[in-house]
């Protein structure tokens, strides 16, 4: 009599199937990746008055839509655009003791490319039949030539390539000493080459889209 | 005698009593490192190959617009011509504004100006749709954008 009181042990025999059931529910409904892409800021749409640009500060790139590049008026082929890229941005066309000299630019100082990174524009111009994959990767070499500039200083000034240095602003784990320590430095070597790439809707109107 | 010999003989029983243990390990791991899909595919989206990518973390504020030809099984209905969608819809270009407007009113207001939309486009797609769309986002002001694509040789995109 007494035995029948006791609570009966409950079966766990199927826990690892339920357990089993959920696991494959999961590994269905969700993925693992996230997201990664070019991030971009896109001009505002209200007028601004035009500013004038010297034309040897603009890096006019254009693709047409057999996906052909022109890159200041020579053609020029997809491997050779990050390059040319640098060299125009990192020319430092501005003789000494002008106020836009600039000092660690390492560039042959010609006098028909950009007087100085902060003034040097890329226009990137593209026909609306090119293909996207294409436009992609011509924003992603302007971009590695960007990176690279930005890349190059902070090796030079702090030991640590800029890259590396946005992944340890981003990672949530850096305490927020260190990130406003990381953040005076970003914005540094961001002002040493500040991203100008523009998007013209015509060849006289040119719409910036900042970074 | 004989009976007793065969017990004796025969390998132990392996216990299964931590097998749930171990599953359910598994299920928290990937409970926790997976982020749940939200949207089916109305559209081809082979996205380009970009190598100076950036991570899209915190997808609460995200806005994803998806541009491509419609999949196979609709094409044969909507022909081969790149459409946009929105949601779980195919939508018109004239569509994008309101739309996005309809998520970016959906987010708390705290994180508003925070928020990006992330262009998923198909890089057989023409420049010309994607311009359309950027020129909808900068009527209403949204002005972050990212183009989504695969971590990869960029170069793979001009084959």
């Amino acid at each position: 009599m007494a035995r029948n009181n006791e609570i009966p042990e409950v079966n766990a025999g199927s826990m690892a199937d339920i357990a089993f059931l959920l696991l494959i529910f999961f590994l269905v409904t969700t993925t693992i990746e996230t997201d990664v892409g070019l991030d971009r800021k896109l001009p505002p749409k209200d007028p601004t008055p035009p500013i004038k640009v010297q034309e040897k500060n603009i890096f006019r790139v254009s693709l047409n839509k057999k996906n052909e590049l022109l890159v200041e008026n020579e053609i020029m082929s997809l491997e050779n655009l990050k390059s040319a890229t640098i060299d125009f941005l990192d020319n430092g066309g501005a003789p000494k003791g002008d106020g836009n000299y600039c000092d660690y630019c390492q560039g042959d100082r010609s006098l028909y490319a950009s007087d100085s990174p902060g003034r040097a524009i890329v226009s990137l111009n593209s026909d609306r039949e090119a293909t996207y994959g294409v436009y992609i990767l011509v924003q992603n070499e302007l971009t590695a030539a960007y990176n690279e500039l930005r890349s190059r200083e902070a090796e030079r000034l702090f030991n640590l390539g800029y890259e590396e240095m946005e992944e340890i602003y981003f990672d949530p784990q850096t305490d927020l000493k260190a990130k406003s320590e990381l953040k005076a430095k970003i914005n540094q070597i961001r002002t040493m080459y500040p991203m100008q790439l523009s998007e013209a809707e015509t060849n006289m109107n040119l719409i910036a889209e900042f970074q | 005698m004989k009976n007793y010999r065969n017990t004796k003989n025969r390998l132990p029983a392996v216990s299964t009593a931590s097998l749930p243990d171990i599953v359910f390990m598994l299920l928290f791991f990937f409970m926790t490192v997976t982020t749940v899909k939200d949207n089916t595919l109305l559209v081809d989206n082979r996205l380009p190959n970009a190598d100076q990518v950036k991570k899209l973390e915190k997808r609460d504020r995200i806005i994803e617009i998806f541009v491509g030809k419609p999949s196979p099984e609709l094409a044969s209905v909507l022909g081969s011509e790149p459409k946009i969608q929105l949601d779980n819809r195919l939508a018109t270009i004239n569509e994008v504004a309101p739309y996005v407007l309809s998520e970016l009113a959906k987010k708390p207001e705290a994180i508003r100006n925070l928020v990006t939309v992330s262009l998923k486009v198909d890089q057989e797609v023409n420049v010309g749709v994607v311009s359309d769309i950027k020129e909808e986002l900068r009527r209403v002001n949204l002005l972050k954008v990212n183009y989504t694509t695969y971590q990869g040789d960029a170069f793979l995109n001009a084959q």
